[in-house]
């Protein structure tokens, strides 16, 4: 919980990671892959302030300790949820596997929620390996990355038959969230790899199941925000567009704001700090402190209120995930935003 | 100064007519240009390196050739070679551009595309679509209505950056871009009508803003990934 101003917010941080990027869990040949990979997203962790960086050692494997710290203690996170990422043709033991967060999650199991994974290329192997998982982990949800290698291939779709039949299987384990994440390659390499028409479709076809689309589907948030604006059932994951956007490109962040809270709106939108990418903190408290421009630039998009943040922060991905929020942090008269603004604007009169 | 270094300048002026397809901004002013050196005999050697070695390689390949195909241009140019370095898929873009094969010889058997026509074309649409709204906005802001803003004409525009490469990317995918033609216009052609235009400004603007936010975010990262200082429009960082 976190507290402002006065007013008290839950917070869900609904994409972590505890991974294991050292050199020991590196594949042999495959080593330039896993050291790049890491290195990439280290340069990532720089777009946040100076003070929050970490040497590359450490970004590499960080200890359970930095992680209670940093998330709990420090990051104000009431609940986390581990989006666990495969990656096992260049991680030996993968990259964080649900495996890996569950030894986490086991140790805080009011606090941590794992979700799993799968990939339709691992056919009847992996439908068993899911249901196992979905005993094992009580999984809610899922992580989907279609841009990983897998045995010669560079990615798949959502819109492949055989996804279909793993969403299918999600829906009879009672995984209801489908977290999926967009990367840089999929065949045919010559189509734009990045584009979410696969999400919009299976949306469609699969409206008892949710679909965030992780780092609103950057870099083509444009085609995101026209999907999510005509499917129910498609929210926003906002990881990456606070930690990449909110300190070291402010402009750009309250335009990406506006043009969400326009397009996809303000219940569909969940607050991630992509942790050990950032640290939880300075984007809870940044996002909290943080007030649209009141300029022309910025003069049509819709309003940020003290209920906008609330939801974002954490009682939209509560919903998705059936977690319980105390009654005081909850928003009253179901859902309608507190007068506490309009009570200001009198104050200061 | 040495007899290649207006041959080298040349050269980069070449490189600044190469645009990165999803950003369309010019290589250059990105700083994907590492370094570009030429022989006492002509030979040409040109690195590019891209914002982080994860970048897609349609993306990827489609500058690396581009570059060589500006640069062999050149009448006193003799061998190009183009290295596209620290990318995960490096070796195999810079073999199949060394034999001046397209996509297909880099990824043999992974694609149906060979030169990338279809990503070229729906990154200029794309392109154009962002433009033209800088324009529309501009022209808002100086107080022109809606029914003047979509009367403008393409020589109306002439003067502006924007619009110069408007025309470049019009002329490109086929759109009429005479002098009478209408300066606004819809992916597929058509003018946008005058009572359409808020709402093609809101998606126009979405589309512009997610370029925008692209490109800057390459910036950041190559700023903090790379050490590279490079012209940044927009913002700095703090």
């Amino acid at each position: 919980m976190y507290e402002r101003n006065g007013e008290q917010y839950f917070v869900v941080d609904s994409h972590l990671h505890f991974w294991d990027a050292s050199p020991q869990n590196w594949v042999k040949g495959q080593e330039q892959y896993a050291k790049g990979w890491i290195e990439c997203f280290h340069a990532y962790m720089g777009l946040g302030p100076p003070e929050t960086h970490w040497p590359l050692e450490k970004f590499m494997k960080y200890s359970e300790e930095d992680f209670v710290k940093d998330v709990f203690e420090d990051g104000h996170v009431d609940v986390g949820i581990f989006q666990s990422t495969y990656l096992k043709s260049w991680y030996t033991g993968g990259f964080n596997t649900a495996e890996r967060n569950a030894t986490m999650a086991e140790k805080y199991p009011d606090k941590l929620i794992v979700n799993g994974r799968f990939d339709p290329r691992d056919g009847e192997a992996g439908l068993k390996q899911l249901e196992e998982d979905a005993k094992r982990y009580n999984l809610k949800g899922v992580k989907v990355y279609t841009a990983e290698w897998h045995n010669g291939s560079r990615g798949w779709k959502l819109t492949d038959p055989e996804a279909q039949v793993f969403l299918d299987k999600c829906k009879e384990l009672g995984i209801k969230n489908i977290h999926a994440h967009k990367g840089p390659t999929i065949w045919p390499l010559d189509k734009d790899a990045f584009d979410v028409k696969d999400i919009d479709v299976a949306a469609t076809m699969n409206p008892e199941l949710n679909f965030i689309v992780e780092h609103v589907g950057l870099p083509r948030i444009e085609d995101f925000c026209f999907m999510a604006t005509q499917e129910p059932n498609v929210y926003a994951g906002l990881a990456v567009v606070i930690g990449g956007l909110m300190h070291a490109r402010p402009r750009f962040f309250n335009k990406v704001m506006g043009e969400l809270l326009f397009w996809v709106g303000e219940d569909k939108m969940l607050f991630a700090s992509d942790y050990g990418i950032w640290e939880p903190k300075w984007q809870v408290e940044g996002f909290i402190d943080w007030a649209m421009p009141a300029t022309e630039e910025y003069a049509d998009y819709p309003a940020v209120t003290t209920a906008t943040k609330k939801k974002i922060m954490g009682l939209n991905a509560a919903k998705l995930y059936d977690i319980e929020v105390p009654v005081e942090l909850q928003l009253r008269d179901g859902g309608t935003p507190a007068a506490k603004e309009d009570a200001q604007l009198v104050e200061s009169a | 100064m040495t007899a290649t270094a207006p041959m080298a300048a040349s050269v980069m002026d070449a490189l600044a007519e190469v645009y990165d397809p999803e950003l369309d901004e010019p290589i250059t002013r990105l700083g994907f240009v590492t370094s570009c050196e030429v022989g006492p005999t002509g030979d040409v050697a040109v690195v590019l390196r891209l914002p982080t070695p994860q970048c897609a390689p349609n993306f990827a390949f489609l500058m690396a050739a581009d570059a060589r195909r500006v640069v062999r241009r050149l009448p006193e140019v003799r061998e190009v070679t183009i290295t596209l370095e620290d990318h995960y898929t490096g070796e195999e873009i810079n073999a199949a551009i060394g034999r001046g094969e397209g996509f297909a010889g880099a990824f043999p058997g992974e694609t149906a595309d060979d030169d990338l026509r279809a990503l070229r074309e729906l990154f200029k649409r794309k392109a154009l679509v962002a433009r033209q709204s800088r324009l529309c906005e501009a022209l808002l802001a100086a107080g022109a209505t809606p029914e003047e803003v979509t009367a403008c004409r393409v020589g109306d525009l002439r003067d502006r950056p924007d619009a110069r490469r408007c025309l470049k990317l019009r002329a490109e995918l086929g759109i009429q871009c005479e002098e009478d033609s209408p300066a606004f216009v819809l992916p597929s052609g058509e003018p946008v009508a005058a009572e359409d235009l808020r709402r093609w400004l809101r998606t126009a603007r979405l589309v512009r803003m997610s370029l925008e936010v692209n490109g800057g975010i390459c910036r950041s990262l190559l700023r903090v990934h790379r050490g590279v200082e490079i012209d940044d429009p927009e913002e700095v960082l703090t």
